[in-house]
């Protein structure tokens, strides 16, 4: 039983790290600052294009072959990957949080990022982002979909 | 290595961001996605007996380790990994935002607007509780976020990932331009 516990221990600190990792990449990146948003919908630089258009181009490369060479996970399992199927509220949903990205200058990521960078407010304005996923589960049937 | 202290450029952070969808499949078999942890929170913490916040929350306990580990991750970033100097905003947009107040960019988000007082004003208001707020509901009423729909829906080639993708930028584009420039002058 001790070692089923550690085994998920060990299992859960993985997911730390990656956070870590994650974290310095889009911090060091500055993918989380609020002025190069702006400057990527003002088409002021290209950083953000750059940023988002590789980071595709590798992952795709990544998926794909992954997916050739039916690669398992560290613990021997099948990859399994998410399938999307369409809705209004990709549109709809998708337009107002580019409307918060923003004004906000941080999608879900960088709001946490922000908080280790330093800038403590935007823990207020991460606690507003769970209340607006809050009101959306709220609504949610009411909701064109 | 004295380049790690300074900005990384796109073409290394990009291609990084890029590996960690394969990192978190290989070694967590999970899809990278931030926002869906915003869901968990409110499950564990206020599910309210509302339909979607009934599940086993505890079972996307990673995503929770995720989001704290960026907070960690980030935090070792500017303490230990930089050079403290200011961000480089490009010319056009520093002589916009000097009109607006905003002249300060020592760190990645603008203190002159972002900051504990403002909160107490409406520009601040609609700046951080109504800008997060817009973040929450969006990106869950499209079922993802930048890293989800961005960047993992597009390597895994999910249409549906790139209209939610141009939805963003076009929402985006338009707060940007046309509106933001209205809430920077109250």
């Amino acid at each position: 039983m001790a070692s089923v516990n550690n085994n998920k221990r060990a299992h859960y600190f993985r997911f730390l790290l990656m956070g870590i990792l994650f974290g310095i990449i889009i911090t060091k990146t500055e993918v989380i600052s609020w002025f190069r948003i702006q400057e990527m919908f003002r088409l002021q630089s290209f950083h953000m294009y750059g940023v988002i258009g590789s980071a595709v181009v590798v992952g795709a490369i990544a998926v794909f072959l992954i997916k050739k060479f039916g690669i398992k996970s560290i613990d021997g399992e099948p990859i399994v990957f998410r399938e999307r199927k369409f809705n209004k509220g990709y549109v709809i949903g998708g337009l107002l949080f580019g409307f918060g990205w923003a004004i906000t200058g941080a999608c879900p990521g960088p709001l946490y990022a922000l908080i280790g960078d330093g800038v403590t407010v935007i823990s207020i304005t991460l606690l507003s982002a769970i209340a607006g996923t809050w009101v959306y589960g709220l609504l949610q049937n009411k909701l064109p979909h | 290595m004295e380049w790690i202290l300074h900005p990384w450029p796109w073409y290394i952070g990009g291609p990084l961001i890029g590996l960690m969808v394969p990192v978190l499949l290989l070694l967590g078999n999970r899809n990278l996605g931030v926002s869906s942890s915003l869901r968990h929170i409110c499950a564990a913490c206020m599910p309210a007996k509302i339909p979607f916040f009934q599940y086993e929350w505890r079972k996307e306990s990673w995503s929770l380790l995720f989001v704290g580990g960026i907070v960690i991750g980030a935090y070792m970033a500017t303490g230990f990994l930089s050079a403290n100097e200011p961000v480089k905003v490009d010319a056009r947009l520093l002589n916009e935002l000097q009109q607006y107040g905003i002249i300060n960019h020592d760190k990645l988000a603008p203190t002159d607007i972002f900051n504990w007082p403002a909160l107490l004003s409406l520009k601040g208001c609609l700046l951080m509780i109504g800008g997060g707020f817009l973040v929450g509901f969006g990106t869950r009423y499209a079922d993802g976020c930048t890293s989800g729909h961005s960047i993992m829906g597009l390597s895994n080639l999910q249409w549906p990932s790139l209209v939610a993708t141009i939805c963003f930028m076009a929402g985006g584009f338009i707060m940007s331009n046309l509106i933001l420039p209205l809430i920077l002058k109250l």
